[in-house]
């Protein structure tokens, strides 16, 4: 097993811890954290795709590295968005749990 | 394929510098309320909206003049290196569509957010000024990208400034109405980054035009294509991912219920659009576009028969919004596949795009008569709505017309798109989908009815709250008559929706 294929597979199974954990924790700040090792197995998947499609004499493809960049500065606003939301949340209601209550009766 | 591929977008077309303004005007109102402080941000944003309604009527023009799609090459490097910007028919089509319903959103908003004089203004009417041309920035980002990874990034500047719209007011429900909302966008746009990472891998490009070359039936490309249509899925909130959509439109101030719900969620409509006839023809199988088009039959029953049961005005748009989103996906059964060769494909195709323009007009003229009424008699009950035509009759009107074109009913927009949807079914023996499409136009007449047969109910006006001044009523009054007018559009297939778009659906009819 190469270091690529290894990394690859690590990098599938944080993509479904991550979506585990985001479908299945009601608790807010789980989920986003799961989010987190989500996206970072996505990243881990651009990096292996790196490696494999470098060119003869380089060490990676810098396409998809410029492209890591770009999606952990997105996952990183993401999740600053979504802490604030949360802080928000719990100042205003004390809550930090996704209820899954019907939305189609809330706020009457 | 390469018959049908795009033409590849190597070289800035005359105009093509205009997609760059339509971009950045609205983030250069941003950066001048930055920099001027909060005063003038009213003054700012119109200024700007007017700049950029005359940059999308200018892309309008110069694409219908030239017959050809704009394309601007950034930095004049070329894909696969560089990103390009594309502008055909159907994206000039809605940056139009875009543009004079964020104008009139604008104009709205001022009785909301306004500012009387040069003061500080509140952090809510700061806040949703920036975010107007925020998202304005985004959705044309959406129209023009030419690249998945550079759409990616638009989608994303589009969820960041739409779910602050959402908890403008701060309440809880708000609040877990947009966190809800983030949580769904986050797990759509990290489905849609692995699908782009799969993608790259296989094919070596992001570039749509390259990639339609590129990608062949494969294990690779289906599972692809397939994590990115359940992201996008999510963030344009087919059934059964609509779950955050009802509490976050209905909860939004009701300028930003009008955005959210007549715009936002068909941005990512178009990149499926995009994924599915541009970048990966003939990629989606019969069962594919069958699915899909199922789900949204699902929305349009579901959304409609729960829009049914709703007390509050707002919520029953927003569940409206569910079930009109699901006439969007009768475009992948009729217009591709097996389908992309009949004539009738370039008809559905027409029509889908003719349900989405007419749709993001209803849908704003509704919202923003919502909150005409809810202003005036300060709730939005509708058990409690009685005569409230006899006090706000251009706004009951309004709602009306609106409401024409959700029913399907002549004369409209929505009736000329659900026409040639419904005759693409017919002619394509996919009659099942016909069956659903008029049980969604009687339960569309049903809810609708529900809100106006309450409204006219009594001859009694009830006291209102405040008055609500004339030019408002008039201004939801046009935006429902554009709805209505692009029902005058010839009942045939538009050559500028096929500009720029492979040859198989300009000659389909030949």
């Amino acid at each position: 097993m190469t270091s690529g294929v290894l990394l690859g597979y690590c990098g599938a199974v944080l993509v479904g811890l991550g979506l585990f954990g985001l479908v299945t924790n009601p608790e807010i700040l789980r989920k986003i954290l799961a989010f987190n090792v989500l996206g970072n197995g996505v990243f881990l998947l651009f990096g292996v795709i790196a490696r494999r499609g470098a060119a003869a004499g380089l060490g990676a493809d810098p396409v998809p590295q410029a492209l890591v960049i770009t999606g952990i500065v997105v996952a990183f606003s993401a999740t600053a968005m979504a802490v604030g939301l949360l802080v928000r949340l719990n100042k205003v209601s004390g809550q930090t749990i996704m209820t899954s209550d019907d939305p189609t009766n809330s706020g009457k | 394929m390469a018959p049908d591929a795009i033409v590849l977008s190597d070289a800035t077309t005359a105009d093509g510098y205009l997609l760059v303004l339509a971009i950045i005007f609205p983030v250069i109102g941003i950066l001048l309320t930055l920099a001027f402080g909060g005063r003038y941000v009213e003054r700012i944003a119109l200024v700007l909206l007017l700049a950029g309604l005359v940059v999308a009527i200018a892309i309008f023009a110069a694409v219908l003049r030239d017959d050809q799609s704009l394309v601007y090459i950034v930095g004049n490097w070329k894909p696969p290196l560089g990103i390009a910007l594309r502008a055909d028919g159907v994206s000039a089509a809605m940056m139009l569509t875009i543009a004079v319903i964020i104008c009139a959103i604008g104009l709205y908003a001022r009785g909301e957010f306004g500012q009387s004089q040069a003061t500080v203004p509140t952090r809510a009417s700061y806040a949703f000024w920036v975010l107007l041309l925020a998202i304005w920035s985004g959705l044309n980002a959406m129209a023009v990208g030419a690249d998945l990874f550079n759409l990616y990034v638009a989608l994303e500047l589009l969820t960041f400034a739409a779910v602050p719209l959402v908890c403008l007011k701060g309440y809880e429900e708000t609040i877990k109405a947009a966190l809800r909302y983030m949580l769904f966008a986050l797990l759509g746009s990290v489905l849609y980054l692995l699908g782009i990472a799969l993608i790259y891998g296989a094919y070596g490009t992001l570039d749509i035009a390259l990639l339609s070359d590129r990608v062949r039936p494969e294990p690779i490309a289906w599972i692809a294509a397939a994590l990115m249509t359940a992201g996008l899925l999510a963030k344009t909130a087919l059934f059964p991912l609509h779950l955050w959509l009802p509490p976050a439109h209905a909860g939004a101030p009701p300028p930003g219920s009008a955005v959210l719900s007549a715009l936002v969620v068909k941005g990512s409509f178009i990149l499926i659009v995009r994924l599915w006839f541009d970048a990966m023809p003939g990629l989606l199988s019969f069962a594919a576009a069958q699915l899909l088009a199922a789900l949204g039959a699902g929305a349009i029953l579901f959304g409609s028969v729960l829009a049914l049961r709703q007390a509050r005005l707002k919520l029953l748009i927003a569940y409206s919004t569910i079930a009109q989103i699901g006439y969007l996906f009768f475009i992948f059964p009729l217009a591709s596949g097996d389908s992309a060769s009949t004539p009738w494909s370039s008809i559905a195709w027409t029509g889908g795009w003719l349900q989405l323009f007419s749709h993001a007009f209803a849908k704003a003229a509704m919202f923003m008569a919502a909150g005409l009424i809810a202003e005036a008699v300060g709730h939005d009950q509708i058990a409690d709505l009685r005569g409230i035509g006899r006090a706000l009759p251009v706004t009951i009107f309004a709602f009306g017309l609106a409401g024409l074109s959700l029913m399907g009913v002549p004369p409209s927009g929505g009736f000329v798109a659900k026409w040639m949807l419904l005759s693409a079914t017919v002619m394509e023996g996919q009659w099942w989908w016909a069956v659903v499409m008029l049980v969604g136009g009687l339960l569309a007449g049903g809810y609708v009815f529900m809100v106006l047969g309450k409204a006219l109910s009594s001859t009694t006006p009830p006291v209102l709250r405040v008055s609500i001044p004339r030019h408002s009523e008039v201004l939801v009054l046009a935006v429902a008559l554009c709805a209505v007018l692009l029902g005058l559009v010839p009942l045939q297939p538009s050559e500028f929706l096929t500009i720029g778009r492979p040859d198989i659906h300009t000659t389909a009819l030949q």
